[in-house]
């Protein structure tokens, strides 16, 4: 039987060296689904993510994922679980090939059995890493470089994938890829929590979404009763 | 006469490339460190020296003024040892005291760098007294002749480069195929991203420090064999490996490859020259064109030759 939830966090404080920068914060992210956190620049949807992934260590709250508290796990040990984050702002490994940057993905001891399996996963997800396997990946487009970020954390294995702002600085067309590619990622059984600070286009693609400001929840539920809340409206679209 | 000359250039520049070996095997273990952690090892000299005088307990037994008898291990072979122990040494100095000073601030780690070297240079004079000291198996010292033609350089000079080579090829190998050396490679192009790779970036400093270290072992046989040493001689060397990594760039392997052949001949040449001047002290003189040479790229090109 699977479980109700896949990750759950609950009551999140964190402090960055002195300032709160989450407060009360939690999250429910059923599995198999897709879950937007939206919010403006400096919302805390960035740092939630890093708590998540063990980056941050929280000063009050927990984070459980499939029921197991991994509140106080390190960074390894949550990759090794299968919580795999996208990073903001691509963060490839410039001076290594694109294959190499693959690969890595795969470094935690349960990916590296099912190494080349993911790798033609990933390849068939996005030929175009394939065919610039050998190439340096700093030699890539931007949007190359988000396709290959998403297949290096494709490569681990991973259960839960938390991406952060996929689309930013993209060409529109180039965004449209990468949702597809959320979508055809969602179809293998893999769960998708993503940060966007475009609520139109992450109201549309999401399950469930969750709405942050200043550091706090303020809004949650499914993205079309979302659209319909007045606040939304008046916060984001401006109508 | 030109040929005449072009002879006599012959032994300044065998001898630099093959000096240039040595540097390059120096320098490689404080690239690597500085590569991946961004600490400048200022202990990396007295660690390579305290694996030359592991290498001279091994050969002579010689330690705390006893000679014990039964030993006489040749000293490469001694590195069958000798890597093992700076690879641990290594290992605990960046697990156990790095990884807590990093902690503390930016300056901690530089100055327990500078705590180990003064330990290190302590305990070579305690265990092997202050006076200079050599490795001398007779293979290091006999005169080569390649089809009756007297090669200028003694063997030790050759061993040098040829242990140079294979070590960088071994290293480079690793970097290259191994998850572990892609590992180090990602955690120094970006730490964070290697996280949410999942690596351990705290073991992958870890190994970092303790292959460095591993390859300080070797360089300091070799220093031994051509060399001779005393307990604080580290101090020599590091800025002379210094120099390498500054010529080359930091953190590139080609880069220190090029480094230790640039110092290496502009030491023999500058000898050489002064040598021809008929100026007096070309011994020490010849140092000062290494250091001039270290200068004069620093401030032509301050990232160096392969530097970004």
């Amino acid at each position: 039987m699977p479980e109700e939830t896949l990750l759950k966090v609950s009551n999140l404080d964190i402090f960055y060296g002195g300032i709160q920068a989450l407060w009360n914060v939690s999250l429910e992210v059923k599995p198999e689904e897709i879950t937007a956190l939206i919010g403006a620049n400096g919302s805390g949807k960035s740092t939630l993510l890093d708590t998540i992934s063990g980056l941050l260590q929280p000063a009050q709250g927990v984070i459980e994922f499939e029921g197991e508290n991994i509140t106080h796990f390190d960074p390894f040990q949550i990759v090794a679980l299968g919580i795999s984050q996208v990073p903001e702002g691509r963060r490839i490994f410039p001076d290594m090939s694109v294959l190499d940057n693959l690969i890595l993905g795969s470094y935690n001891r349960k990916a590296r059995s099912r190494k080349e399996q993911n790798l033609r996963m990933v390849y068939d997800l996005f030929p175009i890493l394939e065919e610039r396997k050998n190439q340096l990946a700093k030699t890539l487009s931007g949007g190359e470089q988000q396709m290959l970020v998403l297949g290096r954390g494709l490569m681990s294995n991973p259960k839960l994938m938390l991406l952060d702002e996929m689309s930013l600085g993209l060409a529109p067309i180039v965004i449209d890829k990468v949702y597809k590619a959320l979508r055809e990622i969602r179809e293998r059984g893999i769960t998708i929590l993503f940060v966007e600070q475009n609520v139109r286009r992450s109201l549309e693609e999401a399950d469930r979404a969750y709405i942050m400001e200043a550091g706090r929840v303020v809004l949650s539920g499914d993205p079309a009763d979302l659209r319909e809340e007045e606040e939304v409206k008046k916060a984001y679209f401006g109508i | 006469m030109a040929l005449e000359v072009l002879s006599d250039l012959s032994t300044p520049l065998i001898m630099g490339i093959l000096l240039g070996g040595l540097y390059i095997l120096i320098a490689l273990g404080l690239s690597l460190v500085f590569g991946v952690m961004k600490l400048i090892n200022v202990a990396h000299g007295d660690l390579v020296i305290f694996g030359t005088y592991f290498a001279f307990f091994a050969f002579t037994g010689e330690i705390l003024g006893y000679r014990l008898t039964f030993f006489g291990i040749d000293p490469i072979l001694s590195l069958v040892i000798g890597i093992p122990l700076l690879f641990a040494i290594g290992f605990a100095i960046q697990k156990y005291l790095m990884s807590r000073a990093v902690q503390i601030s930016m300056e901690a780690p530089l100055i327990i760098a500078f705590g180990i070297s003064l330990i290190a240079q302590n305990i070579c004079q305690r265990l092997w007294t202050p006076y200079s000291r050599g490795l001398t198996p007779d293979y290091a010292f006999e005169p080569l002749t390649i089809g009756g033609f007297h090669f200028p350089a003694q063997p030790a000079y050759v061993l040098d480069f040829i242990a140079a080579l294979i070590v960088m090829l071994a290293l480079w190998g690793f970097l290259r195929w191994t998850y572990l050396g892609k590992a180090i490679k990602a955690t120094s192009q970006d730490r964070r991203a290697a996280q949410l790779m999942g690596i351990n970036t705290g073991r992958v400093y870890a190994f970092a420090f303790a292959i460095a270290m591993a390859t300080a072992a070797i360089a300091g046989v070799f220093l031994g064999l051509t060399f001779p040493f005393t307990p604080t001689s580290g101090v020599f060397f590091l800025i002379i490996a210094f120099g390498v990594i500054i010529i080359g760039g930091l953190g590139s392997m080609l880069g220190t490859f090029i480094g230790g052949m640039i110092l290496g001949l502009a030491q023999t040449f500058g000898g050489h020259v002064f040598n021809e001047l008929g100026l007096p002290g070309a011994a020490t003189a010849q140092y000062l064109f290494l250091y001039v040479i270290v200068l004069v790229v620093l401030a032509v090109r301050p990232q160096g030759i392969f530097g970004r």
